[in-house]
């Protein structure tokens, strides 16, 4: 099992930040190729003011009205979304693995938040699959890949929870914690999880468009 | 759903019906003879990769599918919330097919994605204010109107009006000496109301070009004589061209057929600076402004249109801040306004509508939503222009705007656009709303100080 454990969290990882690194520099590089190649009179009508207000907007829980018209996905999503982000960099246990390895740390999550934010994740992911199920208009255009990134997305926080218990079998769990919040990683830049990457640029083109070009509000 | 159940007033739902609609359209089937599955494959795979790049990119790789953009489109919320008319529910059943079976769709896939793309999607470009990643659908639905353009499948009235175009540098088949004929023929009329009036043709150096589209001539030209009347009366130094290169719509723009847009808009410029004036001023319409301020432009490399293009909604509001109409008595009946997707998304003219209104006239109430909100009249993005067999469908999509009119109390819609004072009125008598729709120009031409006009008993005696 160590011997398992030390190559996941050895080799293994070290392949995943460069397949990860990799896909993002390949995914952006290919955006700005097509851009250049093909579109680059679209570059004429970025404007930075309003892609930022634009972004500000989106960024901004309830700063937008599609947000105050649905308060649910809007609580769901931006806890999702903060929560996503935060346990990964902030919890004990991933501050004290950075501290050995590169002598660096940062202020941690107290426990019980950690605790409490870490199922904020899963808790979404079903809150998401059963909206994907139940309305007709997010099932027309969900396929199954959705339903598995929701899963993929949701493993890491689930079996981490899990060891972070000591449960029985919690070696196991490691293993299949630190496997899928790779596997998550991996696929980030190449599923339609790279909207992470893409958000940005597309937030941008529109609030350019609507603010520099058409005089109106993208939000 | 929520703005259907917050009104009182009922429409009945017919969106049941909507599968039984089955339009025959001649455009569409003779279109599809031609095809065979190489043509198909070969054709989406060209138009793909030499016309689109990072946007188609980034759209889907960056969509999380998440159907948020549905409650803003008009035809999904009239159709009680049936999945296959919101915006990427459209994408889903069209685009997103062909790029993901790499172009090998049937016959038959053309056929429905062809009937999705051109006449159930007005581009109104709402839903780009609901989609969390800034998705622009009404983009997706132009690449499939231009690959159903380069296969042929087009409905066979919008592809008249496109084949006019071509032929005739106008939308409606208006020949040169029709076009001369009706602006003198209004002209006279004018002035047995103004003495003196005038519209100058071919006047090189006028300040202003002022151009309408084709339906004017053909069976609105009271508009040309209420837009002669205001331009005299505000001593504007303006013209109108006499030759080919005075319409500026474009149905070309809708058809997918970008290569007859880029010869209308090069010979609309080319006429500007023929004559040399210092900015275009155009009539109220949203589809041609659209036309030459955002796509016709871009097509011919011009990042902004290369002379000053002025809407009316715009012009009237500068003739009226600057005092060169006033007016008499305001316009007493209670209005409503709306505002037509391509002046308000397209260039956010929406308050400087609503400062003319006032302007106008003493009562005004908002219909709900408004402004970058409001929904399109059904009409727009050439669904109108694909002729009665789509019809029926554009009645039911426009239920929610039937609603949406009714609820706001007025008997007066005023709609600054051609193409959504057309869907308005069919909404209108459809759902017998018992409204009037009418131009700013109507309104304007009814309450300004018109010095030296006769009164209604010396021309009635002339």
């Amino acid at each position: 099992m160590h011997e398992l454990y030390m190559i996941v969290s050895g080799p293994m990882m070290w392949a995943t930040c460069v397949v990860f690194s990799g896909g993002v520099i390949y995914q952006l590089g290919r955006l700005l190729r097509l851009l250049l190649r093909k579109e680059r009179s679209l570059l004429s009508y970025m404007s930075l003011r309003y892609s930022l207000r634009s972004i500000a907007h989106w960024i901004i829980p309830f700063g937008t009205l599609n947000m105050r018209r649905n308060p649910l996905i809007t609580l769901v999503s931006f806890s999702f979304h903060i929560c996503l982000l935060i346990v990964p960099v902030f919890l004990t246990a991933h501050v004290v693995l950075w501290e050995e390895a590169w002598n660096i740390s940062w202020s941690c999550l107290p426990g019980p938040v950690a605790d409490g934010i870490t199922l904020v994740v899963p808790a979404a992911c079903i809150f998401f699959a059963w909206r994907r199920l139940r309305r007709p208009e997010v099932r027309f255009v969900s396929d199954p890949a959705d339903f598995m990134f929701l899963v993929l997305v949701a493993l890491p926080f689930l079996s981490g929870f899990y060891c972070c218990r000591h449960w029985p079998g919690y070696e196991v769990v490691m293993i299949v914690h630190i496997v899928s919040g790779q596997a998550l990683l991996v696929s980030l830049p190449f599923t339609r999880l790279a909207h992470m990457i893409l958000v940005w640029f597309t937030r941008s083109y529109m609030g350019s468009e609507f603010g520099a070009v058409r005089h109106a509000r993208d939000y | 759903m929520d703005a259907l159940a917050e009104n009182k007033v009922r429409i009945p739902s017919m969106a049941g019906s909507s599968a039984k609609l089955q339009a025959v359209d001649a455009g569409i089937e003779t279109g599809l003879k031609g095809l065979t599955p190489a043509k198909i494959t070969e054709v989406i795979s060209r138009v793909l990769s030499a016309e689109t790049g990072a946007r188609l990119m980034a759209y889907f790789s960056a969509c999380t599918h998440c159907g948020l953009c549905s409650e803003a489109c008009h035809f999904y919320l009239s159709m009680d919330g049936d999945p296959a008319w919101s915006p990427m529910g459209k994408v889903k059943q069209t685009l997103w097919e062909m790029v993901k079976k790499k172009g090998r769709v049937s016959p038959a896939f053309i056929q429905r994605a062809a009937r999705i793309a051109y006449t159930e999607c007005n581009l109104c470009r709402r839903c780009s204010l609901y989609c969390p990643i800034g998705i622009d659908v009404a983009y997706l639905l132009s690449v499939v109107r231009r690959i159903c353009h380069a296969l042929g499948v087009i409905p066979l009235y919008l592809q008249d009006t496109v084949n006019s175009h071509s032929a005739t540098f106008n939308q409606m088949w208006v020949k040169a000496d029709e076009w001369v004929d009706t602006l003198q023929w209004q002209e006279e009329d004018a002035r047995d109301e103004i003495p003196g009036l005038r519209i100058p043709l071919e006047k090189e150096g006028a300040e202003i070009m002022y151009s309408v589209i084709a339906p004017e001539p053909k069976f609105q030209a009271g508009l040309l004589y209420k837009a002669a009347v205001i331009m005299n009366t505000a001593g504007v130094d303006w013209t109108m061209p006499a030759r080919p290169g005075w319409d500026n719509s474009d149905m070309a723009m809708y058809s997918g057929d970008f290569e007859i847009m880029g010869r209308l808009k090069r010979l609309y410029f080319e006429t500007a600076v023929r004559l040399r004036v210092k900015k275009i001023v155009m009539c109220e319409c949203g589809h041609a402004f659209r036309s030459i301020y955002d796509t016709g432009n871009r097509w011919l490399g011009w990042r902004m249109p290369p002379i000053e293009t002025q809407h009316a909604i715009d012009f009237y509001h500068e003739l009226l801040e600057k005092g060169r109409i006033r007016i008499a008595k305001k316009f007493q009946p209670l209005v409503t306004l709306h505002d037509p997707c391509n002046m308000v998304r397209g260039f956010g003219l929406h308050e400087r509508a609503r400062d003319v209104v006032k302007a106008l006239c003493e009562n005004f109430v908002e219909m709900t939503p408004n402004r970058e909100y409001n929904y399109c009249c059904t009409a727009g993005g050439g669904v109108i222009n694909c002729g009665p067999p789509y019809k029926q469908t554009r009645m039911l999509g426009a239920r929610v705007k039937a609603l949406q009119m009714q609820t706001a109390g007025a008997k007066i819609v005023i709609a600054p656009c051609h193409n959504c004072h057309s869907g308005l009125e069919d909404i209108n008598q459809h759902y017998r709303l018992g409204l009037h729709i009418r131009y700013l120009a109507d309104i304007l031409y009814e309450v300004m100080e018109k010095p030296g006009a006769k009164e209604l008993s010396e021309q009635e005696a002339a």
